[in-house]
């Protein structure tokens, strides 16, 4: 095992004055989340045991819920791929054990944009890093130097940047690698990327959608070898290695610890230009929070060089190749440790991966807790986007100039990637509801706009003419005539926003929200359809319900002269 | 003499891209009096007809309702006190006809039951039978039936002053006539002041007292039948009754 820095003790930072500060104005944000749980009966919280509680729907729509922190708790997130996601359980499960502080996973956020935003907004405290991509893609910098070089640099940066702690390194690299079927390597005789180069414009690259568009990714290194692929397609990581392994693409971007390499008769090739930087994966936390939880920082301390590549290889090969749960992979490997002792009663998560209606009986309480919380966010960003998108398409109707623009303007928002759109806020919002809702609600306003512009605008003119001709006000002409006649077509705007929120809704499961999103986002990450269906059947189930549901509404709702036709 | 129940004095009604819908436009229509306004699409006839509850507003000129000029007026009050019957009736669909034609009462604050009685009894008066019509939406009546709870909800708060636009315009000839005949029988009854707008120039003489020949936003002539024959003030009207 490669030597490493060693990281000064975690108890000793940070420094007294500034510790206290910090504290204050965290325990201050925190205190505003917490009591909205208390008000009105309302539950949105996470506990432990990973249930959620929404009672009371009708007041969740007049109180904003912030993911309800109390002071005591500390969120651990992830990455979303296998890895990460174990080292992030396996922090959860070594905090859980060691100290008294209620942890709380927020695993599988999509990507390192979104995790890092995370906790620089405090919506994490800590998450598994590796030093190499806090240097490229987070400092913009090129990879320079060894190990110790790469995480000197950016524990200083991040120290005095954002108050950001990279803890002792775990022990293992877990760098990108370049791998192309091992059939390939010994009929081309590959062995270093440079060897690559020369036939590259006869293979097809298939890469992560983030490894495509980095500069330490494809592009860098694409300048760095003079690679030229006579294709290249973005694949998600699970579908790599499969369209690897069946040979419809070449090339791929891979990890070191990665156990599918094996499986799918994969070779990895020498970085003989040292163009990828050191990997090394570390627990990056707030100082926030290690001022506040010291006992956070020497827990996790005791990660320090614990695990080489190949302990990392064989973890993996269980999450990746056995189908087995993060949880139960994590808590092995603490107790191989000798880190944990305790038995602990097995977690709810540990899926073993037979049929379809197994995972479906297995994942039942999981299902419905996802369901509630999946209706509880798109009722919810439903809610608020009626309340303004109502008005707003009646205030457009009233003035008119301009109206045109502003639901182009609204219209545009449609056009934006639901995910971009998601990710776009948690700069702002962190990661959770909170930045979900605002995208939901962003999505559902422009059907809701127009229709009740359009409708109201469009109601029948003889009508309105006459009722204005016989003393009605114009507030009077609005409530008694316009909007019953526009009420078919505002529902049918309701209608159509309700759908594209429960749809887009699970998409809020790559920030953190939680729903039927869930499953698909882990499902995805492990190359488990089963997982992928137990999210994906109830949703789209809770789609045409909803559908159903406002169909009905709609034809309940509509006036009952406009039916007749003689 | 008392004032004229309607009346409007150097009236003129320009749009902003120098269109003139109105020039100098005065007459007076004397309580009780049916007077109708004739003349092409666009002469300005219905303009005309919506100066009196401020539906349009002129550029220039007074118009008075009893003696008041509207421009002074509230205009949902004076609207209420004045009945209008549109060409294609514009009930609103998603009301019965009964609810219809309570509309002006309910806007006047009457009680429910006064409410009720008000509308069955107008809708016996224009020849609908109200157990049998009262409960049915605008569509499921034909076009005649329309135009009867139109007038029926005109009428139904009682107003001073009836405004017609086109009423029959819509109307088969049969139906048109048998609108004619109850219209004149009305008329005998309930002394109103109407002025009746309409294309059609035998409506015209059969159903006012005086006829108003429009044209290009002025008011030609204003008088009697026998009057416009007999000393037609301009070509265009003998032109018109030849």
């Amino acid at each position: 095992m490669r030597p490493h820095p060693s990281f000064p003790s975690p108890i000793a930072h940070p420094s007294p004055g500034r510790g206290d500060a910090t504290t204050q104005k965290t325990l201050l944000l925190r205190g505003r989340g917490f009591p909205l749980s208390r008000l009105g009966g309302v539950r949105w919280e996470r506990g432990p045991g990973g249930e959620v509680r929404a009672v009371g729907l009708l007041l969740l729509l007049f109180l904003l819920p912030l993911p309800a922190r109390a002071a005591d708790r500390i969120v651990i997130g992830s990455k979303n791929f296998e890895e990460s996601r174990l080292l992030a359980e396996m922090f959860a499960q070594l905090l859980e054990a060691r100290t008294g502080l209620a942890v709380e996973r927020r695993l599988g956020l999509a990507g390192t944009q979104v995790c890092f935003e995370a906790l620089k907004t405090g919506s994490i405290d800590v998450y598994p890093e590796y030093t190499g991509t806090g240097l490229v893609s987070i400092l913009n910098e090129k990879a320079a130097g060894d190990a110790t070089a790469t995480l000197r640099r950016v524990r200083a940066e991040f120290l005095s940047r954002w108050d950001l702690w990279w803890l002792a390194p775990l022990g293992f690299e877990n760098s990108w690698e370049i791998a192309v079927p091992q059939e390939l390597a010994e009929r081309e005789k590959l062995r270093t990327i440079s060897d690559l180069a020369r036939i590259s414009g006869r293979l097809r690259g298939g890469f992560g959608h983030e490894f495509v568009g980095r500069e330490d990714g494809l592009l860098g290194l694409e300048r760095t070898y003079g690679l030229r692929f006579a294709s290249v397609q973005p694949l998600q990581q699970a579908l790599q290695y499969q369209a690897a392994g069946d040979r419809r693409i070449d090339a791929m971007d891979a990890y070191t610890t990665d156990a599918r390499l094996l499986r799918y008769h994969l070779v990895v090739l020498d970085d003989d230009k040292h163009f990828f930087p050191p990997y090394d994966a570390a627990p990056l936390v707030r100082g926030a929070t290690l001022a506040r939880h010291p006992e956070v920082g020497t827990v996790l301390g005791l990660l320090a060089g614990a695990f080489d590549e190949d302990r990392m290889r064989a973890l993996n090969f269980r999450l990746q190749e056995k189908g087995e749960s993060e949880a139960v992979v994590a808590r092995d490997a603490l107790r191989e440790l000798g880190l944990i002792n305790k038995v602990e009663t097995a977690p709810e998560e540990a899926r073993p991966a037979s049929g379809l209606l197994a995972t479906f009986w297995a994942e039942r309480r999981a299902i419905g807790r996802r369901t509630l919380e999946h209706l509880t966010l798109s009722a919810l960003a439903l809610a608020l986007g009626i309340l303004v998108s109502i008005p707003l398409g009646l205030l457009l109707e009233r003035t008119r100039r301009g109206a045109e623009t502003v639901i182009r303007l609204l219209g545009l928002f449609q056009t934006v990637p639901s995910l971009a759109l998601l990710a776009f806020f948690v700069p702002f919002l962190g990661i959770g509801i909170v930045p979900a809702l605002a995208a939901l609600w962003l999505y559902a306003l422009f059907p809701m706009v127009r229709n009740t512009y359009t409708g109201v605008r469009d109601a029948d003119p003889r009508a309105v003419e006459a009722a204005t001709a016989l003393g009605m006000t114009p507030g009077q002409v609005l409530r008694l005539v316009r909007l019953p006649l526009a009420a078919p077509v505002i529902l049918a705007g309701i209608r159509t926003a309700a759908v594209i929120t429960v749809g887009t809704a699970t998409l809020a499961a790559f920030i953190g929200a939680g729903g039927l999103g869930e499953p698909i986002v882990t499902g995805l990450q492990l190359a488990n359809t089963n997982l992928i269906l137990s999210g994906a059947i109830p949703a789209a189930a809770l789609a045409l319900l909803v559908d159903g549901a406002l169909g009905w509404v709609e034809r309940a709702l509509r006036p009952a002269g406009l039916e007749i036709r003689r | 003499m008392p004032a004229p129940a309607l009346e409007t004095t150097a009236v003129s009604k320009t749009y902003p891209d120098g269109t003139a819908a109105l020039a100098d436009v005065s007459l007076a229509v004397a309580a009780g009096e049916t007077v109708a306004l004739v003349g092409e699409s666009g002469s300005g006839k219905t303009t005309l007809l919506r100066m009196f509850n401020r539906m349009a507003e002129p550029t220039s000129g007074t118009v008075r309702v009893e003696g008041l000029p509207v421009a002074e007026a509230d205009p949902f009050a004076l609207r209420r006190r004045i009945g209008y019957v549109p060409q294609d009736g514009g009930l609103l669909p998603h009301w019965r006809v009964q609810k219809n034609v309570e509309l002006v009462p309910r806007l006047l604050g009457w009680d429910a039951m006064r409410r009720r009685e008000r509308a069955r009894e107008m809708l016996e008066l224009v020849g609908l039978s109200a157990a049998v019509h009262a409960g049915r939406y605008p569509a499921e009546l034909s076009g005649g039936q329309r135009q009867r709870v139109a007038f029926a909800r005109a009428l139904a708060a009682d107003p001073p002053i009836l405004l017609l636009d086109e009423p029959f315009g819509a109307l088969d000839t049969l139906t048109r006539h048998e609108l004619h005949r109850q219209f004149l029988d009305l008329r005998a009854r309930l002394p109103k002041t109407m002025v009746l707008v309409t294309h059609d120039l035998g409506e015209a003489f059969r159903l006012a007292d005086r006829i108003g020949v429009m044209r290009r936003g002025r008011l030609l002539q204003l008088g009697p039948a026998e009057e416009l024959r007999e000393r037609p003030a301009d070509p265009y009207v003998r032109e018109l009754l030849e």
